[in-house]
């Protein structure tokens, strides 16, 4: 089971929700849509599933070609944001409609459906829930229905459209863990959309990240960390601390910054540092930062340090040497990136 | 004294509710005690007698056939009408929207009005029909058209808020599930809506029943044929037939009674069990 997608363009009311975008999914795989609201992430999944129609670009599934192909023949589950479970079904009933729509000849017997179901709600772990209405049961137990459901025609594509978004953080984490298993057990190939890139980075195989209808970057979660492909995939993917630059001659130069050089491609012109907060070493020296102000987080120290126009936070780990409130610093920003500033909003 | 705001309120809500009362008992209570005791004024035996002349039964099937073929147009048709503009954005819908409501602000005369200039014998199409011998006007056909007009903004509005707030999901999970347009159709989007379109079926009969202005326009008042029972109501009463006037009134007072109880009912229901409706 891959999905390819090609160059996909879609637009509503002359606003571009997918604006050339291209991937490939491989069988087995656990993918992520990372994005900002509005970067078209959901659009692609309805895409995906059939609910939304192409202004351009072709998909394939398993080398056939989906144009054209309404939404109930395609076998793709999807699980909705709010569920959108039927409220005038209990539980097993939502379960079992996927089969019960299926044609005679294809339909099982009215006792294989109800086994069927019983075994995916048991899966599901809310097997005592079957009796009862989509209002009368939790969040966390309406997404298990609504997986169940969507498991239950045996989908050769799993999608879920911000599958914890409706979840308290508790629930949330947990589940993280028990969807990633299903996935394993179950050997689905899986699609989720998410603006959460913790979410997107635990989960997941690969991560798409969306912005504005493109593809900024797909890659491993681990990669797309220590090596984002743009100065958005960099930002949105942690924390940075971020300077603007001027580049002249392979050099960066940050303005409020004046002794800092640093080495990069980037063409000559305005562009923008960007660093994680742990990325940044200190040293006792007579400047350019002062601390201002410190707090521990954890197990790390959180420092605010202010430049001349600037006020930063460096995240320091508790053995490490830091300045007492007051006291002046020098900065090594060797681990910086650099991007030019036309990629930026 | 302090006579402060919340000292005064009692009294204020007393008055209120007296005056509530008493406007419920003189436009409400009273008419229909009126009707009911002037039918009554020789007893069973008058209201028996009216009921069994021919005029009266005519009256009666009629508007039964009137209400039996323009219901269940506007059932179908505001249904399609409310899933149309309920489920999709499109230009003109705004306008979609404002001529379904079109007959709530348009005198029931106009609605009348409106197939007589169309169909009548000096109307548009008159000469062309009466070639072909075929009659709307002062005739079943019309007295259907203007019912039907007048009535059909009911069912369209009770669901198109409805089917706007429960939004699309559900149906599309449907699909993703397999099902074709028709199973979607019985099995999620008309359960999901059923209490409100009975809501809404139930107020279209109740008008399509009672409705005067639109019919009495393009009824022709022919006796025992185009006469339907608030058209019945008003010949009688002009006939000085106070006991056949107020019979007449009173079955449909008492229809009025049936669908207000129904609709009692139905909106207890809804508010029950949310799921129904909301």
């Amino acid at each position: 089971m891959t999905v390819e997608l090609r160059n996909l363009h879609r637009s509503f009311g002359g606003v571009a929700a997918l604006d050339g975008v291209s991937l490939t999914i491989g069988q087995g795989e656990f993918l992520a849509l990372l994005g900002p609201s509005g970067s078209g992430k959901t659009t692609l999944l309805r895409v995906l599933a059939g609910l939304e129609f192409l202004d351009a670009g072709e998909v394939t599934i398993d080398g056939r070609r989906m144009d054209g192909v309404p939404a109930r023949e395609r076998g793709v589950g999807l699980v909705f944001q709010h569920y959108a479970l039927f409220r005038h079904m209990t539980v097993a009933r939502n379960v079992a409609f996927g089969l019960e729509v299926l044609p005679r000849s294809r339909r099982p017997a009215r006792r294989d459906v109800a086994s069927r179901v019983r075994s995916l709600l048991e899966m599901m772990q809310i097997g005592e829930l079957g009796d009862r209405y989509p209002e009368q049961i939790s969040g966390g137990q309406r997404q298990r229905v609504a997986l169940a459901r969507a498991l239950a025609i045996e989908p050769r594509l799993l999608l879920l459209d911000e599958p914890f978004g409706a979840l308290d953080a508790r629930v949330r984490k947990s589940l993280r863990i028990w969807l990633r298993e299903l996935h394993e057990r179950m050997g689905l190939t899986s699609v989720f959309v998410t603006h959460d890139q913790a979410e997107a980075m635990e989960m997941a195989d690969r991560v798409a990240v969306l912005r504005a209808g493109q593809i900024e970057q797909v890659d491993e979660p681990d990669r797309l960390y220590a090596e984002p492909a743009s100065a958005f995939v960099h930002e949105f993917l942690g924390e940075a601390v971020r300077f603007e630059a001027v580049v002249e001659g392979g050099t960066a130069r940050i303005a409020t910054l004046p002794g800092v050089a640093l080495d990069t491609d980037c063409p000559a012109g305005p562009a923008i540092v960007l660093i994680r907060p742990h990325e940044i070493r200190l040293r006792p020296g007579p400047g350019p930062a002062q601390a201002v102000g410190m707090h521990a987080n954890g197990p790390l120290w959180r420092v605010r340090l202010a430049l001349p126009g600037q006020v930063l936070e460096v995240l320091r780990t508790e053995g490490a040497w830091r300045p007492e409130v007051g006291q002046t610093c020098d900065l090594d920003l060797s681990r910086a990136r650099v991007y030019p500033a036309n990629s930026m909003w | 004294m302090n006579t402060s705001a919340t000292e005064e309120a009692p009294a204020t809500r007393a008055l209120l509710t007296a005056l509530t009362l008493v406007l419920l008992v003189v436009l409400l209570l009273l008419p229909l005690i009126v009707v009911l005791t002037e039918a009554l004024q020789h007893g069973l035996a008058g209201v028996l007698a009216t009921l069994s002349e021919p005029e009266a039964l005519a009256a009666i099937r009629l508007t039964l056939l009137v209400a039996a073929i323009s219901v269940p147009v506007n059932t179908v048709c505001g249904l399609a009408a409310a899933w149309c503009v309920g489920r999709f954005r499109f230009p003109g819908r705004g306008l979609l929207v404002t001529l379904i409501e079109l007959p709530f602000s348009v005198s029931p005369v106009i609605s009348g009005l409106v197939w007589v200039l169309l169909f009548g014998a000096n109307g548009w199409l008159g000469p062309t029909l009466d070639r072909l011998d075929i009659r709307i006007i002062f005739a079943v056909p019309g007295l259907v058209l203007a019912t039907t007009f007048v009535t059909f903004p009911f069912v369209a509005r009770t669901l198109i808020p409805l089917m706007e707030q429960q939004g699309a999901a559900e149906e599309e999970a449907a699909l993703t599930l397999g099902a074709t347009g028709w199973q979607t159709f019985w099995r999620v989007t008309l359960p999901n809506i059923r209490w409100g379109l009975l809501y809404g079926v139930l107020l279209c009969n109740a008008r399509a029943m009672g409705e005067f202005g639109a019919v009495a326009v393009v009824s022709g008042h022919v006796r025992g044929q185009t006469m339907t029972m608030p058209l019945q109501v008003e010949a009688l009463f002009n006939d000085y037939d106070w006991v056949g006037a107020f019979t007449m009134a009173g079955l449909l007072a008492l229809l009025a009674l049936v669908t207000l109880v129904v609709k009692a009912a139905l909106e207890w229901r809804i508010g029950v069990r949310g799921g129904g409706l909301l």
